[in-house]
C-alpha cells in the first residue's frame, strides 16, 4: 500500500538506489544539491546566518505541512489553513498585549485551532460535504472576518516573555526544535500506531477501511483536529518569531503548505505519503526562495516556480502510480 | 391532474418545487426588502451598475456550471484572470502589439491555460481539484513573474467602451453576458454536448460505456473556462483602466458560490445555467446590500463564505431526504 514498502520489495537488487529514489531521498538530495550549486555561484548563500534564517523563518510552514499531509493522506484537503494561522496568531498576540498570562496566550490558539478544524472535519465526515467547499467557505470567513475586525492593524508592544520562538534548548532554537520533534513524533505515530494506520486506510479506500473495523468518519474528524493542533503550533511559532504581528493572513500561505505536503510525496489520491517528506519539502521550498535572491532572480518568479514544482510532482506521482498498476496487472 | 395521479409522490406542479423557482422568489423578495430598506437601491441606475460589476464573475460562472455539473471544479479561474490581464497589458506595452491583437492574445492565453488544465486532467487523470490548485499557483506566479509587479495604464479611449460604455443604456459587458448566458443555457439544455455533461456528472463510467466522448467534453469545458476567464480579464481591465498582477484574486470563491447557490450540485449530475444566473444575481445583491448598509468589502466575503457552506448543506440534506 505505501510507496516505501512496495518499492523495497519489488527489486531487492536496487535496494539502495530505490531508497534514494524515494520521495524523501530525492528531496534530501535536492536540498544538498541546490545548496552546493548556489553556494558555488554565491558563497554568501551558505553563510550560517542565511541558512539559519531560512530554517527559522520557515519552520512554521513545515509544522503546518505535517497536519496538511495527514489531511491529504486521509483523502481530503484544507485550504483554510493559511487564514486560520493568521487568525490564531492575531488572537494569541492580542491576548498577550491585553495582559493575559503568556501561557494562556499560547494555549488558547491551540485549542481554537483544534476546535475550528474538528468542526470542519465533522461537517466533511458526517454531513458528507466535500472538504474543498467547507474549507473554501471557512477560508473566506476567517480571512474576511480577521480584516474586518482588526482593520489590518499591526500588533506591537508584545511582552518579552511572549516570544516562544526566541527560546532555545541546548543551543537549538525553539522553532527548529518544534519542527523536528513534531515531524519525528508524527512520523512514528503514523507508521506504527493503529490510529495512524487508520488514516492511510481511510484515504486508500474508505469502504475497505470500514470493513477492517476502522471508523472512517471518526478518523477524518481526528485528522482534522490534529491538523488544527499543528496549525495552532505553527501560528504560535509564526506569531512569536517577529516583534510585530501583521493582523492579516499571510498571502498564499495555504498554497505553500499544500505544496510542501504534495511535493513531500503525499499522494493527492490519498493513502500514501509521509510527514518526513513534507517537512523536507517545506525546507526545500524555503531554500529555493532564498536561493533565487542570491542568484539575482527576481523574487516575483518564486510563486511561478512553486506552481511548476507542485504541478510536476503531481503529474509524476500519478504517472508513477499508473506504471505500478500496469506492472501489477502484468504479473 | 393526470400527472399527479400517475406519480402520487408529486404534490405540486414540477416548476414550483424547483430550486430555481424558489431562488427566484427569494431574489425578488430580497430585492424589494432592500429597496424598502434603502431608497438608493431599487433604482435603474443602481441595478444596471450592479449588472456591470457582476459581469466578470458571471462570465466565468457559465463554464464553471458546466464543470461542476460534470463533478469537476476549476480553482484556477482567478489566477487565469490575473495572467490574462497581465498578458493583455504586457503584449500591448512591451511587445508593442496593437491593442486588438493584444486582446486576442490575452484570450488565447486564457484558452491555452484552460486547455492545459483540461489536457492534464483527461490525459494524466489528475483530479481536477488538485490540478487547478497547482495551476492556481502556477498561473498567478506567471502573472507575478512576467509583470514584475508593474502595472500598465493609459489604454486608448475606445477600449473603455467594453467595460464602461453602454448600448441602449445597458452596460456593454452586461449585454455580452446576457447573450452568452442564453447561448450557454441552450447549449446545456438542448444539445448532445450539454446532455453529455450531465451524463458524465451522474456516472462517468456509464457515460464512457454509452460511447460518449467524455475526454473531449471535459477538454472543451476546461478550455471554455480559461477562455471565459480571459474575456473576464479583458472586461475587467477595460472597467478599471489598469492592469495589475493581483487581478481576479479570490474570484474562484464568488464564482463557485454563485454556481452552487444557483442549485448546481457540487457532486455533479445536476444544475442549470438559469440557476447560476439567479445565484449570480443573489451574490451581487448580497454584496450591494451589505455595502449600502455600510458593511465593508472584507466582511462581505465572510457572508459569501457562509452562503456557500449553507447552500451546499441545505442542498445535500434535501438530496438525502429525497433518497
Amino acid at each position: 500500500m505505501s510507496a516505501v514498502t512496495a518499492g523495497g520489495a519489488a527489486a531487492p537488487r536496487l535496494g539502495f538506489l530505490r531508497r534514494l529514489a524515494s520521495q524523501e531521498g530525492l528531496l534530501a538530495v535536492a536540498i544538498i544539491a541546490i545548496a552546493v550549486v548556489v553556494g558555488f555561484i554565491n558563497p554568501r548563500f551558505l553563510a550560517y546566518r542565511n541558512l539559519a534564517d531560512v530554517l527559522l523563518g520557515n519552520a512554521y510552514i513545515a509544522i503546518a505541512a505535517i497536519g496538511m499531509s495527514m489531511v491529504i493522506i486521509s483523502g481530503n484537503i484544507d485550504i483554510s489553513v493559511g487564514s486560520l494561522i493568521g487568525v490564531l496568531a492575531t488572537i494569541s498576540g492580542s491576548m498577550a498585549v491585553a495582559g493575559a498570562p503568556v501561557v494562556v496566550a499560547w494555549v488558547v490558539p491551540l485549542l481554537l485551532g483544534i476546535g475550528v478544524m474538528a468542526a470542519q472535519g465533522a461537517v466533511v465526515a458526517y454531513l458528507r460535504i466535500p472538504a474543498i467547499v467547507v474549507t473554501l467557505g471557512m477560508m473566506s470567513i476567517l480571512k474576511g472576518g480577521l480584516i474586518s475586525v482588526t482593520g489590518g492593524k499591526w500588533i506591537t508592544d508584545l511582552p518579552q516573555s511572549f516570544h516562544l520562538a526566541d527560546l532555545n534548548v541546548l543551543g537549538v532554537p525553539m522553532p527548529v526544535l518544534i519542527m523536528v520533534v513534531a515531524t519525528v513524533l508524527a512520523a512514528l505515530w503514523m507508521r506504527y500506531s493503529p490510529s495512524g494506520r487508520a488514516i492511510y486506510a481511510t484515504g486508500g479506500n474508505a469502504e475497505a477501511a470500514r470493513l477492517c473495523g476502522v471508523n472512517p468518519q471518526r478518523t477524518v474528524v481526528m485528522v482534522f483536529a490534529i491538523h488544527g493542533f499543528f496549525a495552532g503550533i505553527a501560528a504560535l511559532v509564526y506569531a512569536t518569531q517577529l516583534r510585530i504581528i501583521q493582523s492579516t493572513t499571510p498571502p498564499g500561505l495555504e498554497l505553500t503548505v499544500i505544496t510542501a505536503a504534495v511535493v513531500g510525496g503525499v499522494s493527492i489520491l490519498g493513502g500514501v505519503g509521509t510527514v518526513v517528506g513534507a517537512t523536507l519539502a517545506a525546507i526545500l521550498i524555503a531554500e529555493i526562495t532564498s536561493a533565487l535572491v542570491f542568484i539575482n532572480v527576481s523574487p516575483y518568479w518564486t510563486d511561478a516556480l512553486r506552481g511548476a514544482l507542485i504541478l510536476a510532482t503531481v503529474i509524476a506521482d500519478i504517472m508513477r502510480r499508473e506504471r505500478r498498476a500496469a506492472r501489477g496487472r502484468r504479473k | 391532474m393526470s400527472v399527479i395521479a400517475a406519480t402520487p409522490a408529486r404534490k405540486a406542479p414540477w416548476w414550483i418545487t424547483r430550486h430555481e423557482t424558489l431562488l427566484a422568489l427569494i431574489l425578488v423578495l430580497a430585492l424589494f426588502a432592500l429597496g424598502a430598506f434603502n431608497g438608493r437601491f431599487l433604482t435603474v441606475d443602481n441595478l444596471l451598475n450592479q449588472g456591470r460589476l457582476m459581469t466578470e464573475i458571471g462570465l466565468i460562472a457559465l463554464p464553471m456550471t458546466f464543470i461542476i455539473i460534470t463533478g469537476g471544479i476549476d480553482l484556477s479561474v482567478g489566477a487565469i484572470v490575473g495572467l490574462c490581464a497581465i498578458m493583455l497589458g504586457y503584449s500591448w506595452k512591451t511587445f508593442g502589439f496593437p491593442l486588438p491583437l493584444a486582446i486576442v492574445f490575452a484570450l488565447f492565453v486564457g484558452g491555452l491555460a484552460g486547455f492545459a488544465n483540461g489536457f492534464i486532467i483527461t490525459r494524466v487523470k489528475v483530479p481536477p481539484l488538485i490540478m487547478t490548485v497547482a495551476t492556481l499557483a502556477l498561473y498567478r506566479g506567471l502573472a507575478e513573474g512576467v509583470s514584475q509587479a508593474h502595472s500598465v495604464r493609459g489604454y486608448p479611449e475606445w477600449f473603455y467602451v467594453l467595460g464602461q460604455g453602454e448600448i441602449f443604456g445597458v452596460p456593454t459587458q452586461l449585454l455580452i453576458l446576457l447573450v452568452l448566458t442564453v447561448v450557454a443555457g441552450v447549449a446545456l439544455d438542448r444539445t448532445t454536448f450539454g446532455r453529455t455533461l450531465y451524463a458524465i456528472g451522474s456516472n462517468e463510467t456509464a457515460a464512457r460505456f454509452s460511447a460518449l466522448n467524455v475526454n473531449r467534453a471535459k477538454l472543451i469545458i476546461y478550455t471554455l473556462s480559461g477562455l471565459a476567464s480571459g474575456l473576464a480579464a479583458v472586461v475587467l481591465v477595460s472597467r478599471v483602466t489598469t492592469t495589475r498582477m493581483d487581478m481576479g484574486m479570490g474570484y474562484e470563491l464568488d464564482v463557485i458560490a454563485a454556481v452552487v447557490l444557483g442549485g448546481t450540485s457540487i457532486f455533479g449530475g445536476s444544475g442549470t445555467i438559469w440557476g447560476t444566473a439567479i445565484g449570480l444575481a443573489m451574490i451581487q445583491l448580497l454584496k450591494n446590500g451589505l455595502a449600502l448598509t455600510g458593511v465593508k468589502g472584507d466582511a462581505t466575503i465572510v457572508v459569501i463564505g457562509v452562503a456557500l457552506i449553507l447552500s451546499v448543506l441545505v442542498a445535500s440534506s434535501l438530496q438525502r431526504r429525497k433518497e
